[in-house]
């Protein structure tokens, strides 16, 4: 069908602007109950990491509160690593390390983090109201990604409990593995500091063999080598002296008193 | 339902598959096809997309200048997945998570483009929307099969439900590698054609 110019820009018009609304509309419409999955998700991730839930079962918001009621919050300052009285409910920390207020430069680093915040959000896992775990964030740049997860360490500072991912973009069934609940268990009972306390964890070629023989490294995953390079750095990083490690050492101080 | 009706809707499912005869729309059909339920949510997925841009494409046929109709097409395709991509991240968030990508790529997958272009451009709303649940019928035909296949022999179970105790879970069933991965899934859809091309042997391309 041949039409002139002017009928073909105004039907484009038209057609686009309609497209536009529903498309906005849906996804106004349909943003509270993506923010309250998100924010749910994050918090089962937190219980995957602490080995407090097991991410085979479907856990409903009720059960997830439940879990919860263990887990404290907290927001820190991450040069002291002291808790601060900051809201852990309304602080964001990936909004706080946009802003320029509440965050500087990051110092140079493999995990490709440009901005560090001054303050993080941590979550102590309690029993008999002491922390026997603390779960921290990490995230940091894969092959495609930023890959954002969480770490779960026990209190004696260097001892892994877990690791899970809650959003990455990598290459199913190659880096979209670090979801694979048998990589994942991997890691528990590994050490992340080596004698002088720095970062040595390493996600390494092949298999890495019992945690008590070699506690600082982990299998890589098959194809994903630059996935596996983004996940130490992000170790590195997140563990040494910028990140968490003045929170963990308070951590253990803590419990040895 | 008249015989033309049928033959429109259930056409795509053996006599013109668009995976098996047309080999469109492969790429989803290998990723997300290790386990049946997101294969599942990726069908119905396709098939609401595929329902609609046909139906509205088809409404606007008369209307759509031909110099510029893939573009309208692709806006209407890509509005239409947008939308099916916020709704499943609203209502079924693990599974939206599982599928990644995937659910943004059904606007790239041809047999929408294909059926928009090749048939709701010349039919009626009624036909077009009958066309298009065929044609997501007969994806989601070759899609699930592929699914049954890949998780039942690569994982031992059938919807997440253990039906062949694994050996590493303390059971007799040695799961099979290859399915696991997305190259599995090239050979089972090879066999379906294989298959299919023998029972329906005009399928079958004349050689040289």
């Amino acid at each position: 069908m041949r039409h002139d110019a002017l009928y073909t820009i105004l039907f484009s018009g038209a057609v686009c602007v309609v497209c536009a609304v529903l498309v906005s509309s849906a996804a106004v419409s349909l943003k509270e109950d993506q923010l309250r999955n998100a924010a749910l998700d994050k918090q089962r991730n937190v219980l995957f990491a602490a080995g407090l839930a097991d991410p085979a079962e479907d856990l409903a918001a009720d059960q997830v509160q439940g879990l919860f009621e263990n887990i404290r919050p907290v927001v820190i300052d991450l040069e002291t690593g002291q808790a601060t009285d900051i809201d852990p409910t309304s602080f964001d920390q990936a909004k706080a390390a946009r802003n320029g207020e509440t965050s500087r430069v990051a110092p140079p680093n493999r995990a490709s983090v440009q901005r560090l915040p001054h303050h993080a959000l941590v979550y102590e896992v309690l029993e008999g109201g002491d922390p026997s775990l603390a779960v921290v964030p990490i995230e940091g740049y894969g092959l495609w990604s930023t890959l954002y997860g969480f770490l779960a360490v026990e209190n004696d500072a260097s001892t892994i409990r877990g690791i899970t991912y809650y959003q990455h973009g990598e290459t199913p069934g190659l880096g979209g593995e670090v979801d694979n609940p048998k990589w994942k268990a991997v890691w528990q009972g590994r050490k992340i500091y080596d004698e002088s306390g720095v970062p040595a964890l390493r996600v390494i070629k092949g298999a890495a063999g019992p945690a008590d023989q070699r506690p600082h490294e982990v299998d890589g995953l098959t194809g994903a080598t630059i996935t596996g390079n983004g996940v130490t750095a992000m170790i590195d990083f997140w563990l040494g002296e910028h990140g968490f490690r003045s929170y963990l050492a308070n951590l253990k101080e803590r419990q040895a008193r | 339902m008249s015989a033309a009706y049928k033959k429109t809707l259930l056409d795509p499912l053996f006599e013109s598959n668009p995976i098996a005869l047309q080999v469109l729309g492969i790429c989803s059909a290998l990723a997300v096809t290790s386990k049946m339920e997101t294969a599942l949510v990726m069908c119905v997925a396709v098939i609401c997309v595929l329902a609609l841009s046909n139906v509205s494409i088809s409404l606007l046929r008369n209307f759509i200048p031909s110099n510029v109709r893939i573009i309208v097409q692709l806006t209407i395709i890509a509005s239409l997945v947008i939308m099916t991509d916020q709704v499943l991240k609203a209502y079924v968030y693990e599974i939206s998570k599982q599928l990644s990508v995937f659910v943004g790529l059904i606007i790239t997958n041809c047999i929408i483009m294909g059926r928009a272009e090749a048939y709701a451009m010349q039919n009626g709303p009624f036909d077009s929307l009958l066309d298009g649940l065929g044609n997501g019928l007969g994806y989601s035909a070759v899609l699930m099969a592929t699914a049954f296949f890949r998780e039942l022999l690569g994982q031992g179970t059938l919807f997440g439900e253990v039906v062949l105790p694994k050996v590493s879970d303390g059971g007799w069933y040695n799961p099979n590698g290859i399915l696991g991965i997305p190259a599995g899934a090239f050979f089972l859809i090879g066999f379906f054609i294989w298959a299919l091309r023998v029972w329906k042997t005009d399928q079958i391309e004349a050689e040289g």
